[in-house]
């Protein structure tokens, strides 16, 4: 009696383990064994020259002392926190203003729908497409350097991607546009979710706006706005698509523009998998290393 | 029982991927052993194909093909200039759609891939390191190279020499010397043809030559533009005026670049010819002094300077610049109406040109050589290349027979003919400095002198430190 009961429950489990399977599949496929490959491959010295195969051979923790011993891959890892942070700061100000404005019922903001879809416009053009029309915007005989030119404010064209701050404050200003209609509807649905019996409650007991902002609205959020940030971070780190449609690959001026991942793609020009391993297991550590310190920061706040 | 066995499959699957990692990392040097194996077989075709192709060329008789020539011809190219010389040119090629073609019963397939970020060679590479095992028709047949990465694909048995498929050096003894060199591989074997030569001249606009030295005539130009001196002194009168000298400070690196006396590698070792540091400091010269922009080439900064509101005095560049780069085709461009001439300028040089490659594995080695023979030395397709498209041909009587001929003229020259130069050029081209590394190495170091010449990096050395690091990045293999 027993006995079959068990073999009934293990006969739905097969049918649960079968639903599963396509996952497990496609990721056992398309991450687990690039992930593994490429840690193994980082420890080969791999690529061609010209048409000619170098190695494959083991060389141990080789690839890894070259790339962390030269002072570049610190210099790209500064680059694009740099660039990173510089987006999302005004990202998440701009984002958690929006969310506020749009879940307060008080104010009752009109075209909300239209707004809503207006800031997630920039996310849906290829990140390329828009690096470009940035190129050609602030390009010397572009719009912007004639605009100000005829408006007499400069007499020269300003060159934007010759100049260390324009040129990153050019790629953190365009991530923020890109990503900020994003965050703000997380954060919105996350504010949409707090109980309204709270603010209620609050504004009985006489509170102002902002105090129900900071210790009401910000705490509830805080998983949310650990969730924004943990994933802002690592789509930062691999930031890519931007800047190097925006330099040509160059990094100008002076590689201070080139992220981590622009430097990959360098390595890749001689197909070198050794170093291309080594820096994307770098980067994963790296990764590692940041979510977990942002957790870890997050989560201590809400002990005291 | 169901447990442990769902973790034996997990286990097992793992396991599996390790040993599919291992397993890809063993074929891996299978690839090279490959190599070998394709020129056998290349061989073996060239023996088929020899006799045939040699009684074609006296009769020139129509590129039937035979029995064990492929149906299926592929070409892998990185623009349309070619296909467009084939369309034009090649008796019997019929244009099907924008990517195939048909030659008699054989359908022409265009892989076309675009130069930008090594994208071309990229897809090349893998085409050609699969050759092997593709099936017939998907077998790459013929390739184009340009000269500064031409070597990394000759100096291998990926590619055919020419001899093998059956061109004679009869066929090829128009052909214009430099062009030879570039496709001769480290044995001395040619291993590829071209329809172009590429001398490069000064080309400027006539109004304002009128307008600021008093005469649109090339001779009297010259005499201003003889050398670098007059050059910059011409520069100052311009800017004087409110024209740039030129658009960009990239337009004059291939004339520096040409006149180098070192090849950009020696051994492994990365080694820059003084020839290129004048360029840098001469390059600075004319930005800080605002005689022209520091943008990148075919970029619309660069290219503004095609219409009159650009305000570009001069461009360098060969034949193919004035006919296919220029925006002749668009009204109310300078060179539309007609407003451009060319002179030498202050120092000869070459910009560019296309080779045709067999690739080894082809089954087309018939057609692939009537390809070669009609375009790169068949004299009468080749005039008319040059009366239609106005690019200068790799034909040494036809370019000097047409060079003397009054009738010739260049609508977007207005109406002068340039040839006499160009073939004066052509003659003192050297091309023995060519390595594999090229394309990357100049590129990388435009990108880091670009930085000096715009004032970020205070030396050259500071310049030179980021072009090795960029250029031991891009190519493991080399040193400093």
């Amino acid at each position: 009696m027993e006995k079959k009961k068990t073999s009934k429950v293990v006969k739905y489990n097969k049918w649960g383990y079968i639903f599963l399977a396509p996952f497990f599949i496609a990721y056992i496929i398309f991450s687990f064994i690039p992930l593994v490959t490429t840690i193994y491959n980082s420890f080969f010295e791999n690529y061609r020259s010209g048409l000619k195969q170098i190695g494959p051979t083991f060389i141990g923790i080789k690839n890894y002392v070259s790339l962390l011993g030269a002072p570049e891959i610190w210099k790209y890892l500064g680059n694009t926190l740099i660039m990173w942070i510089g987006g999302f700061i005004p990202q998440i100000l701009v984002a958690l203003l929006l969310a506020y404005w749009f879940s307060d019922p008080s104010l009752r903001l009109k075209g909300q729908r239209f707004f809503k879809t207006a800031i997630y416009m920039p996310n849906l053009i290829m990140a390329s497409a828009f690096a470009m029309l940035f190129f050609a915007i602030t390009s010397d005989s572009g719009p912007i350097n004639q605009i100000l030119i005829s408006l007499n404010i400069i007499s020269q064209p300003y060159k934007f991607m010759e100049h260390i701050g324009s040129a990153r404050a050019l790629v953190a200003f365009m991530n923020f546009l890109m990503w900020f209609g994003n965050t703000t509807l997380l954060l919105l649905a996350g504010m949409l979710g707090i109980d309204s019996a709270l603010y209620e409650a609050a504004e009985v007991d006489g509170a102002t706006a902002s105090q129900i902002f900071f210790n009401i609205t910000l705490p509830i959020l805080k998983p949310i706005l650990i969730y924004v940030m943990v994933t802002s971070l690592i789509g930062g780190l691999q930031m890519y698509d931007v800047p190097q449609i925006l330099t040509n690959g160059r990094g100008n001026p002076m590689a201070t523009t080139t992220t981590v991942i622009m430097n990959l793609n360098q390595y890749l020009t001689s197909k070198n998998f050794g170093m291309g391993g080594a820096l994307s297991v770098f980067m994963f550590f790296v990764t590692a290393v940041l979510s977990l310190f942002v957790f870890r920061f997050n989560s201590r706040k809400e002990e005291g | 029982m169901k447990k442990k066995l769902i973790s034996a499959l997990l286990t097992a699957t793992m396991v599996l991927g390790l040993t599919a990692c291992g397993g890809g990392q063993a074929a891996a040097p299978a690839a090279p052993a490959a190599e070998p194996a394709a020129t056998e077989a290349a061989t073996d075709s060239t023996e088929t194909a020899e006799a045939p192709a040699e009684d074609s060329s006296s009769e020139a008789a129509a590129p039937a093909a035979s029995g064990d020539q492929g149906k299926v011809l592929n070409i892998s190219a990185w623009n349309e200039e070619f296909k467009s010389r084939l369309v034009d040119h090649y008796p019997g090629y019929e244009e099907v759609d924008g990517t195939t073609g048909k030659i008699g019963d054989v359908t022409v397939k265009w892989l076309i891939t675009p130069n930008e970020e090594n994208a071309y060679q990229n897809r090349l590479d893998e085409i050609l390191l699969g050759q092997e095992s593709a099936a017939t028709d998907d077998k790459l047949d013929l390739f184009l190279v340009e000269a500064d990465y031409a070597v990394k694909y000759t100096d291998t048995d990926y590619t055919l020499p020419i001899k093998d498929i059956g061109i004679t050096d009869d066929d090829i003894k128009d052909q214009y010397k430099y062009t030879q060199t570039v496709v001769t591989d480290s044995n001395g074997v040619i291993k590829g043809s071209s329809w172009q030569g590429c001398p490069g001249v000064m080309i400027y606009n006539r109004a304002i030559a009128e307008e600021v030295f008093g005469s649109q005539e090339p001779a009297d130009i010259q005499k201003e533009f003889s050398d670098w001196d007059k050059f910059f002194e011409s520069a100052k009168k311009l800017k004087d005026a409110g024209y740039n000298v030129i658009s960009s400070t990239a337009d004059t690196f291939r004339v520096y670049q040409n006149n180098a006396k070192l090849p950009w590698v020696d051994g492994n070792k990365i080694q820059v010819d003084d020839n290129l540091i004048k360029w840098v400091e001469d390059s600075k010269k004319l930005a800080d002094a605002g005689y022209c922009g520091t943008h990148g080439q075919w970029t619309d900064d660069w290219s503004k300077g095609f219409y009159p509101e650009g305000k570009v005095f001069a461009y360098f560049g060969p034949a193919w610049l004035i006919d296919f780069s220029m925006a002749a085709d668009t009204e109310g461009s300078i060179a539309h109406d007609g407003g451009w001439a060319a002179t030498e300028g202050p120092q000869g040089f070459y910009w560019g040109g296309t080779w045709i490659c067999a690739a080894a594995g082809s089954d087309n080695t018939e057609l692939v050589a009537d390809i070669m023979r009609k375009m790169t030395c068949d004299p009468a397709i080749m005039k008319d290349i040059v009366l239609k498209d106005n690019d200068f041909v790799n034909n040494r009587p036809v370019m000097e027979e047409l060079a003397n001929d009054d009738s010739y003229q260049n609508k977007v020259l207005g109406g002068q003919n340039p040839l006499k130069m160009f073939c004066a050029g052509a003659d003192n081209i050297d091309m023995a400095n060519l390595t594999a590394y090229d394309q990357g190495l100049l590129g990388d170091f435009q990108t880091a002198m670009g930085d000096y010449i715009n004032g970020n990096y205070a030396t050259i050395d500071e310049a030179m430190n980021q072009f090795y690091t960029l250029a031991t990045t891009r190519y493991p293999d080399l040193t400093y």
